[in-house]
């Protein structure tokens, strides 16, 4: 569950899961996504060459879109009771509209005295496969 | 092992690109937001940049002629490598400072590392780009270092 006004930041303990989100995203999505950075690559949008020329089964997912999902999770998380400071991940796998992915994390370092917890993230796929693992820190306290 | 890497490709490590300045607005941030399903309001409304951000807002604006037939922009700040298929990439970013509509950022990319590695389907190159940004006090925002990997 996201972290509350109950609960202490000080009672988070390795091993809490953050809480997980189904993500659908479409071609709308999608579209919206690379015109809001310029990226005209031809695989987020035009789906005879995707297939065709580059040989993928579907219009791929931009890999930093799926990287933003792992930084929200984070954040959804911490709500008012903490700041993201830095996260890392990779793109393992492509993913393709159509899929039903999940972000979702866990605990895996906690520092009381600073404050300073480390959680592992991921985007899995709908065959429970991790597409995008991370790992991130927050400071906990207020943001 | 006969190298991929020429002394020449090599002396690319250390080029640094043009400093990039750029405005944060309202609007920018907005689309951002919402195209990446954020759930936040702070963000939703454009009182504050979401993470990655930065993305969107230092990405190459470029003309349509400098495209490729695929819709892919030249990194001017990469050299020509010997492989070209690009595979996954990582990230690292550290966040030190908020964001908000108004702010000025300024981006500079190195390319700090370019090496390669052997894996069991052949060559593989792997080059980092760090990337600064401060704001115009030169306080360091945001960081990002990239890694990628071609075969």
């Amino acid at each position: 569950m996201a972290l509350s006004e109950k609960q202490s930041p000080m009672s988070v303990q390795v091993g809490d899961a953050l809480p997980e989100r189904e993500l659908t995203p479409d071609n709308v999505q999608l579209f919206l996504y690379n015109a809001a950075l310029w990226n005209a690559h031809r695989i987020h949008f035009d789906e005879p060459y995707t297939r065709e020329v580059e040989g993928y089964p579907g219009l791929v997912i931009a890999g930093p879109m799926l990287g933003d999902w792992l930084n929200q999770c984070v954040e959804e998380w911490l709500g008012d009771h903490g700041r993201l400071v830095s996260i890392e991940y990779s793109n393992r796998a492509a993913t393709y509209i159509g899929e039903t992915l999940t972000s979702g994390g866990t605990v895996i370092e906690v520092d009381p005295a600073s404050g300073s917890v480390r959680v592992e993230v991921f985007i899995k796929n709908a065959d429970g496969e991790v597409v995008t693992p991370g790992v991130a820190t927050a400071v906990l306290g207020a943001a | 092992m006969t190298s991929l890497l020429s002394d020449e490709l090599l002396a690319n490590i250390g080029r640094q690109s043009t400093p990039h300045r750029e405005l944060v607005t309202r609007r920018d941030i907005r689309k951002y937001a919402i195209a990446t399903g954020n759930r936040q309001r702070k963000y939703l409304d454009g009182d504050q940049a979401p993470p990655m951000f930065h993305v969107a807002l230092f990405w190459d604006v470029v003309e349509l002629d400098e495209l490729t037939p695929d819709g892919v922009s030249i990194d001017s700040l990469l050299p020509r490598f010997p492989l070209e298929r690009a595979m996954a990439g990582g990230l690292k970013i550290d966040y030190f400072k908020p964001v908000y509509p108004g702010d000025w950022l300024t981006a500079t990319r190195t390319l700090t590392n370019i090496y390669e590695k052997h894996g069991r389907s052949g060559p593989l190159i792997f080059y980092e780009v760090d990337m600064q940004i401060v704001n115009d006090a030169g306080e360091p925002v945001i960081r990002e270092q990239t890694t990628r990997i071609l075969r």
